[in-house]
C-alpha cells in the first residue's frame, strides 16, 4: 500500500492537475552502503529545496533491486556509479563511453545527471603492514602470492566487471576466496581473517584502518564516476527539482566524499546532518524541515519496527495459512495432482529470499507488499506438506471406520480427518511463523521496514549497538512467537488428542 | 438384505476371497470363521463396500453398490471394525452420536438414544464423556458397538468384535451381544476364529480357508458331517489340548 498510494496519487496528480502543480512528489532511493545513503540525503534536501514533496527510501539492497525499482517508477531518482551502469547493469550493450551511455539510458527513459566530481573506482587493499611485509604495491604483485585470502563484498565476487574479470586480466591463481559483507570485511582484515580485500575508493576505512590501495597497473577497473540517474518524466513532472540536482555537477571530489564518508561512519553522525550541513557549505542551500525526520529514542524507533515486522510476518502467514491448508488437502484427497504440488512448493523453498525479493520487484515493485508476497510463498512449503502428511498419517482402523459409518468426503474431513491432522498442522504453521519472523529482516533489503532496517544500518556503520537493536527483537518476537503457538495447541488440539500424545489406542 | 453374487477379490495374483454366493437372512446370524488370513475381513470388507470387488457384484436391497448407493447403504449397516477403530479425539458419547450429530439428529434424541444405548450394552453412563484413551478395552469394545447400533441399522457386520479380551468379559459380553441381537431381531455377520464362540452366536457358519469356502451350514453339520478334514482338524485344535491335558 506505500507504494501504490503515492504512485496513484502521483498518477492522478499528472493526468488531473497539469497546469499550476501542487508540490510535486519525488521518491529518492539509496543502496545499503553511507556513500550512497548520504547523497541519496543530498538528492532528498535538493529536491525538497525545490519545492518537491520527498521521500527518501534508504539503504535498499543492491544495485539490481534499485535499477529495477528506478525502471519500474517505484523510485524517481538514485546515485549510481558510469562504471556499474555499463559493466554490470547494462554490461551486455557494450558501451564504450558516457556519451553512448546516455543513450541507451534515455532508450530506457532514464537520464543519467551530470558527474558529481568524484571517480569512486573499484579498488583492490591489503593493510599497509602486511603489504610491506609481503612487498606488494600492485595488483600484478599479487600474482606471487597465491597463499594470500582474499575477502570480497558478494556484489564484487559475482559481477562481471568484479571479481572473475580481474582473475581472468591478472592470472591471479588465489583459491581461498572468500564471500562477505562490504563493511564486515573491514573488520575480517583488521583481525586478519582476510588479507586482500574490495574497496571503494572513497571509502572512510581505507584512511582509517591505514589501507594500501593496490595500483591497478593494468588498467582493469573501469571509472566509477557518481551521477544522479533519475527518470525522463522527472523533468516534466518536477523541472524545478531536476534543476537543483544539476547544481551538485561537479561539486564533490574525492577527498570531500572520503571525508563526508568518515563523517558518518567514523565520527557517527546522522547522514542526513552530513549531507544537510555539506549543501549548506558548498551550494546555500538552505535545508526545509522535513516531516520524517528520524525519531531518537530507542522506544520510539522500536515501536514502529515492530509494529512493520509483524504486519508483514502476520500477513504473509494467514495468507500462507488460507492457501497451503486447502492445497494440503487437495494433495491428500487427489494423489496424483499431491506430488505435483508438494514438489512445486518444496522448489520454491529453494530460491534463496534475497533472489525471491529481486524476483519480486519486477511484478510488485519495492515496499511491504513484495516482501509479504516472498515471505507468503516460503511459508507455503511448511504448511502445506505438514497438512498433507498430518492427512495421510491418520491410521487405517480410523480411516476405515469413518468410511464404514457411511460419513461423505467433506464431514470425514471436517470431523475426523483435520482434527486428527491439527497437532501437525500446527506445527507446519509454527514452524512457517518462525522463520518469517527471521527471513522478515531481509525485507529491509527492499524496503519493507521492519526489524531488519536497524540491523541493515548496523551493518553500513559498522555499529554492534543498531545491529543489536534489530537482532534482538527479532529472536525475542521468534521465542514469543513459538510460545505463543505452543500455548495455541492446547486449545486447537482436541483433548482426546492429548491425552496420549497424539497416539490412538490401536 | 444384502447379496454377493460371484463376488471376488485378488490381491496382486493371490485370490485373498475366490468368488463367492450369498444372501444375508433376516434376523439370522451368520458366523464367518477359519484361520488368519483366510479372507474374513475382506469378506465383510465386501458387503459395505469397503472392499472393492474384482469380480462379479454386491446388491443391497437389490441395487447394486455403487459410490452414489454407498453412503445410504452403510448408514443402514453398522461395522465394528478389527481393531475397534474409534475416533481418539472424540468422547465415548461423541463418537456413537457422530453420525447422528451430521444427519442433524435434534439433541434430545442423540441423548436419550445414548442412554438407551448405554443400557443395553452395560457401558456405564459417566464413561460416555471420556475419551478412548481413557477407557478399557471392553468399553472400547462396547462404545464400537454402540457407534454401529446408533442408527438402528438393519444389518450388522461385527469384525472379532471380542477379541483381545479376558475371558470372565467375553464371557458376559458374548450374552450380552446374543441378548440384544434376539432382542432386536437384527441381521448379523460376526466374525471370529473362535469356534466355541461361533458355536454359540451361529444361525450357520462359514468356514473359510486361504480364500475359499470350506464348509456352509450350522454348528452341528460342521461337526457331525465335515465336508473336509481341514474342518475337523479346524474344530478339533481348540478342544484337543484340553481334552488331552496340555491345556493351561
Ligand atoms: N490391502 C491388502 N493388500 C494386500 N493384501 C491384502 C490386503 N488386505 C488383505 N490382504 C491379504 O488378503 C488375505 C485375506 O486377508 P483378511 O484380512 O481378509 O484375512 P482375515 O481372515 O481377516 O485374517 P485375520 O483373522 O488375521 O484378521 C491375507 O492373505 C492378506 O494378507
Ligand atoms: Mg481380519
Amino acid at each position: 500500500m506505500r507504494i501504490i498510494v503515492p504512485l496513484a496519487l502521483a498518477a492522478a496528480l499528472v493526468v488531473v492537475a497539469s497546469p499550476p502543480a501542487p508540490a510535486a512528489e519525488v521518491t529518492v532511493g539509496s543502496k545499503k552502503f553511507t556513500e550512497s545513503v548520504i547523497l541519496g540525503e543530498m538528492a532528498a534536501l535538493l529536491a525538497r529545496s525545490a519545492g518537491a514533496e520527498v521521500r527518501h527510501r534508504r539503504e535498499l539492497g543492491g544495485t539490481r533491486i534499485l535499477w529495477n525499482a528506478l525502471v519500474r517508477g517505484d523510485i524517481d531518482v538514485y546515485p549510481e556509479y558510469t562504471g556499474t551502469l555499463r559493466a554490470e547493469i547494462l554490461a551486455r550493450e557494450n558501451i564504450p563511453d558516457d556519451r553512448a551511455l546516455a543513450a541507451v539510458l534515455a532508450r530506457r527513459g532514464l537520464v543519467m545527471g551530470p558527474p558529481l566530481g568524484f571517480n569512486n573506482s573499484y579498488a583492490i587493499g591489503m593493510l599497509e603492514r602486511t603489504a610491506r611485509e609481503r612487498g606488494i604495491a600492485t595488483v600484478s604483485d599479487l600474482r606471487r602470492h597465491p597463499d594470500l585470502v582474499l575477502g570480497f563484498g558478494s556484489e564484487f565476487l559475482n559481477r562481471a566487471d568484479g571479481w572473475p574479470g580481474l582473475k581472468a586480466r591478472y592470472g591471479l591463481t588465489q583459491g581461498n576466496v572468500r564471500g562477505l559483507d562490504h563493511d564486515l570485511a573491514y573488520r575480517g582484515l583488521v583481525a586478519g581473517d582476510i588479507e586482500v580485500m574490495d574497496l571503494y575508493a572513497t571509502d572512510a576505512e581505507i584512511d582509517y584502518y591505514g589501507i594500501r590501495v593496490l595500483r591497478d597497473d593494468l588498467g582493469y577497473f573501469p571509472t566509477y564516476d557518481a551521477v544522479l540517474l533519475y527518470r525522463a518524466d522527472l523533468v516534466r513532472r518536477a523541472p524545478a527539482v531536476v534543476h537543483a540536482f544539476e547544481r551538485l555537477a561537479g561539486r564533490i571530489d574525492s577527498t570531500a566524499m572520503a571525508k563526508l564518508n568518515a563523517q558518518v561512519k567514523k565520527e557517527g553522525k546522522s547522514d542526513r546532518d552530513v549531507a544537510a550541513t555539506f549543501l549548506r557549505a558548498a551550494l546555500t542551500v538552505g535545508t526545509v524541515p522535513d516531516h520524517d525526520a528520524d525519531p531518537m529514542q530507542l522506544w520510539r524507533r522500536l515501536g514502529p519496527a515492530t509494529l512493520e515486522h509483524l504486519v508483514l510476518v502476520g500477513i504473509s502467514l494467514a495468507a500462507a495459512i488460507v492457501v497451503a491448508i486447502p492445497l494440503g488437502i487437495a494433495a491428500y484427497l487427489f494423489r496424483g495432482v499431491g506430488h505435483g504440488v508438494l514438489a512445486v512448493v518444496g522448489i520454491v523453498q529453494t530460491i534463496p529470499a534475497l533472489a525471491l525479493l529481486v524476483f519480486m520487484i519486477p511484478l510488485l515493485g519495492i515496499g511491504a507488499v513484495p516482501a509479504m508476497a516472498a515471505l507468503f510463498l516460503y511459508s507455503l512449503l511448511p504448511i502445506t506438506r505438514n497438512t498433507h502428511a498430518g492427512l495421510v498419517g491418520i491410521a487405517e482402523p480410523i480411516r476405515q471406520s469413518a468410511l464404514a459409518l457411511g460419513l461423505g468426503t467433506g464431514d470425514r474431513l471436517l470431523r475426523i480427518e483435520l482434527p486428527l491432522a491439527a497437532p501437525l498442522i500446527l506445527a507446519g504453521i509454527k514452524t512457517a511463523a518462525v522463520i518469517n519472523v527471521g527471513t522478515a529482516t531481509l525485507g529491509a533489503l527492499i524496503g519493507a521496514g521492519g526489524y531488519g532496517q536497524a540491523i541493515l544500518t548496523g551493518i553500513r556503520l559498522d555499529d554492534v549497538g543498531l545491529i543489536l537493536e534489530g537482532a534482538i527483537p527479532a529472536a525475542v518476537l521468534a521465542l514469543v512467537v513459538q510460545y505463543g503457538f505452543e500455548w495455541a495447541e492446547r486449545s486447537v488440539v482436541p483433548r482426546g488428542l492429548r491425552l496420549g500424545k497424539g497416539t490412538a489406542r490401536p | 438384505m444384502l447379496r454377493l453374487e460371484q463376488a471376488a477379490r485378488h490381491y496382486g495374483v493371490v485370490a485373498a476371497l475366490a468368488p463367492i454366493d450369498l444372501e444375508l437372512e433376516p434376523g439370522h446370524t451368520l458366523v464367518v470363521i477359519g484361520p488368519s488370513g483366510c479372507g474374513k475381513t475382506t469378506l465383510l470388507g465386501l458387503m459395505n463396500g469397503l472392499v472393492q470387488p474384482d469380480r462379479g457384484r454386491v446388491l443391497f436391497d437389490g441395487v447394486p453398490l455403487s459410490p452414489a448407493t454407498i453412503k445410504a447403504a452403510r448408514q443402514r449397516m453398522g461395522y465394528v471394525i478389527q481393531d475397534g477403530g474409534l475416533f481418539p479425539h472424540l468422547t465415548a458419547g461423541g463418537n456413537v452420536a457422530l453420525l447422528a450429530r451430521v444427519l442433524g439428529w435434534p439433541r434430545n434424541r442423540i441423548d436419550s438414544r445414548l442412554r438407551e444405548l448405554a443400557r443395553l450394552t452395560h457401558f456405564p453412563e459417566d464413561g460416555l464423556d471420556r475419551y478412548p484413551l481413557e477407557l478399557s478395552g471392553g468399553q472400547c469394545q462396547r462404545v464400537g458397538l454402540m457407534r454401529a447400533l446408533m442408527l438402528d441399522p438393519d444389518i450388522l457386520l461385527l469384525d472379532e468384535p471380542l477379541g483381545a479380551l479376558d475371558p470372565l468379559v467375553r464371557f458376559d459380553l458374548q450374552n450380552e451381544l446374543r441378548d440384544i441381537f434376539r432382542s432386536l431381531g437384527k441381521t448379523v455377520v460376526l466374525v471370529t476364529h473362535d469356534m466355541s464362540e461361533a458355536a454359540f452366536f451361529a444361525d450357520s457358519i462359514i468356514l473359510l480357508r486361504d480364500g475359499s469356502v470350506v464348509q456352509r451350514g450350522s454348528t452341528a453339520d460342521l461337526m457331525e458331517r465335515p465336508a473336509d478334514p481341514f474342518v475337523t482338524r479346524f474344530i478339533n485344535a481348540q478342544r484337543a489340548r484340553w481334552h488331552d491335558g496340555t491345556a493351561p
